[in-house]
């Protein structure tokens, strides 16, 4: 070691602030989080369907994909599921509390492949997560990108994240904003009922060449948006999914995300195609 | 590559001089076992050893470390004050599997925890005679040209020491009276001969000409289930093996304290909690799933990406499973060959 430079340890946490937390449906909460050194905060970049990994002390790490969207710096925002040992620890967390985190990891959604192209992000429960931040970004950069659509499923209108945010979509002209649930639990939903793949009949005018899609939902549901997707003819690179994996390092590493013996997919995902699927197995 | 000799009888004395580079570690035997230890008398060193239970890999990323220590919400970590280690007797095996180890761990990202301490270490190479479990022919690892500071072939009454970096160099430089700089020709001839005696030592053979293709059409194959079958997911093969690199993460804390360490522990793809995400969803929940991941790790894709598969033929695996899983034995039904199961 020379002593001159300072040792890079890009496996330490950097200090952030939870900004702002509220509950998105039962179970699931959003957080708003900012470098606590504001020149960070600011220079912070990354790509939509990235993911950070958020440290809690004596409790562990867990990667979560960025909600956000870096065309909106600052404030970095995670939608997280109460399911184990981290989330519990992160739901422990008060507003103005410092938490550690690193990254951003992974190859984010393929957006300077996407620009001069279609859209169509079909997200359905926890999917909307991180696809909310390539469809903020598309939209924040809206004169680079055809049509936008977004296809979004939930069980019930109260199990629908992001229902207010995307409820006032249906009146923006520049996005083409189609909702539905499986059942209408409350009488007074005004969008579709039914599944998220009877929304694709309302898709009519798809140019398939030009038209990149990015799916995110159960595993369940890959199976059926897959075949509507073929139908339309839509080329099976252009169809990205984002995929989960465990995770410790987040670099490549420690070995416990890797797919078919060959894909770490913290470094080559979690942004897969439809092609990659079928080409590398055991991706889903 | 400049090359020195070194008398038989002199190797206490040379290992001598070296231990003034930092502290040596060696072969020792230990009970039926040879072990990888630090040996302040270089008396202990085992110069038999084919290979020690425990690479090469414990020293460089240690089975269970701290990576930081926190309190609170403040990270510190310490690698400042990290030992000179010489590692003596490393065979051509071992060599390859620390220059897969040196890729890995530096390729598009800088590990600190392995990089501080490879940078630390220095590789004493040492020549040996395959026994019935080696197989570095066929994996193409059984000569080095690379990846030591010294190395000894042992020639009978004396050592031919390849010279391979600055510190190597100084190391001979560190004890003139015993070094001898001149290679005569019969020393030539005493060493080609000793390579075509070792050469005809092998008694393993592995085929390991186009694996990726047939680990491709082989996917689906049942010799995963029988071999899966038999495994009991112990883990034995990826702990001794020297390239396997996968870690688990967790935090030590105190009791009733907010500090604590985050922990590094080496972990095995062969554990059933390896691909095991929240709420218990398991994407290798089957024994064969997860074998067939090690073996395609190592003999597909690694040729893929690195040109080379990650297996270097120590032989550490087959001598360690306790249910006789056998790489060879492995390759040999993935090729379509009868074997006796």
């Amino acid at each position: 070691m020379t002593g001159l430079t300072a040792l890079k340890n890009a496996y330490l946490p950097e200090s952030m602030r939870l900004i702002r937390r509220y509950p998105l449906i039962e179970g699931v909460h959003f957080f708003q989080v900012r470098a606590v050194d504001m020149t960070r905060a600011l220079s912070l970049d990354y790509l939509p369907g990235q993911f950070m990994m958020v440290s809690i002390p004596g409790i562990g790490e867990a990667p979560f994909s960025i909600s956000s969207t870096p065309s909106r710096p600052g404030l970095l925002e995670f939608g997280i599921r109460r399911v184990g040992r981290v989330t519990n620890a992160i739901f422990q967390l008060k507003e103005n509390q410092i938490i550690g985190v690193r990254g951003p990891y992974g190859n984010g959604f393929p957006v300077e492949k996407i620009k001069g192209n279609d859209l169509i992000i079909v997200m359905g429960g926890l999917g909307a997560i991180p696809l909310r931040s390539l469809l903020l970004y598309a939209l924040d950069n809206r004169d680079q990108f055809g049509n936008i659509y977004l296809l979004h499923g939930a069980k019930t209108p109260s199990e629908m994240l992001f229902r207010e945010e995307f409820l006032n979509f249906r009146y923006r002209d520049d996005l083409t904003c189609l909702l539905t649930v499986d059942q209408d639990d409350t009488g007074k939903w005004p969008c579709y009922t039914g599944l998220v793949t009877r929304l694709f009949q309302q898709l009519t005018d798809i140019i398939p060449q030009k038209t990149y899609v990015a799916v995110c939902g159960p595993p369940v549901m890959y199976k059926f948006v897959v075949a509507e997707l073929l139908k339309l003819n839509i080329p099976k690179h252009q169809i990205l999914m984002t995929l989960e994996r465990r995770m410790k390092c987040g670099v490549g590493k420690c070995g416990h995300c890797i797919i078919g013996g060959y894909i770490y997919t913290c470094v080559d995902g979690p942004i897969f195609t439809y092609w990659d699927v079928i080409h590398m197995k055991g991706l889903i | 590559m400049r090359a020195v000799k070194l008398r038989k009888q002199d190797l206490p004395a040379f290992l001598k001089c070296v231990q003034s580079f930092g502290e040596l570690w060696g072969p020792v035997r230990e009970k039926d076992r040879q072990v990888l230890k630090k040996t302040d008398d270089v008396n202990q060193i085992d110069l038999t050893t084919i290979r020690t239970s425990l690479p090469f890999k414990k020293l460089l990323f240690p089975p269970r470390f701290s990576m930081f220590h926190f309190s609170g919400n403040k990270y510190t970590t310490s690698l400042e004050h990290l030992p000179n280690r010489i590692i003596f007797g490393l065979h051509p095996c071992d060599i390859h599997a620390l220059l897969i180890m040196d890729d890995f761990f530096t390729r598009s990202f800088d590990d600190p925890y392995y990089t501080e301490r490879r940078k630390k270490t220095a590789i004493i190479g040492f020549s040996c005679i395959p026994d019935e479990k080696c197989f570095c022919h066929a994996t193409k690892t059984d000569t080095v040209e690379e990846g030591f500071d010294l190395f000894l072939t042992d020639l009978d009454d004396f050592f031919l020491i390849w010279v391979g970096s600055s510190l190597g160099d100084d190391m001979t430089r560190e004890c003139p009276k015993i070094i001898d700089e001149g290679i005569l020709p019969e020393d030539l001839k005493k060493y080609v001969e000793w390579r075509k005696y070792r050469n005809s030592q092998f008694k393993m053979d592995i085929d390991l000409t186009s694996m990726p293709e047939i680990f491709d059409l082989s996917y689906d194959s049942v010799i995963w289930e029988e071999e899966g079958e038999k495994c009991l997911s112990c883990g034995a093969c990826t702990i001794v093996c020297p390239t396997c690199p996968c870690y688990h993460v967790y935090d030590k804390i105190e009791m009733g304290k907010i500090e604590g360490e985050r922990m590094r522990q080496w972990d095995s793809c062969l554990f059933k909690e390896y691909s095991m995400v929240a709420e218990g969803h398991n994407f290798r929940e089957s024994r064969a799933e997860r074998l067939k991941l090690r073996f395609t790790h190592k003999l597909q894709a690694f040729v893929g990406e690195y040109g080379k598969p990650a297996c270097v033929g120590c032989g550490r695996c087959i001598e360690t499973c306790p249910v006789d899983i056998d790489i060879a034995t492995i390759v040999r039904r993935l090729r379509g060959e009868e074997v006796k199961v």
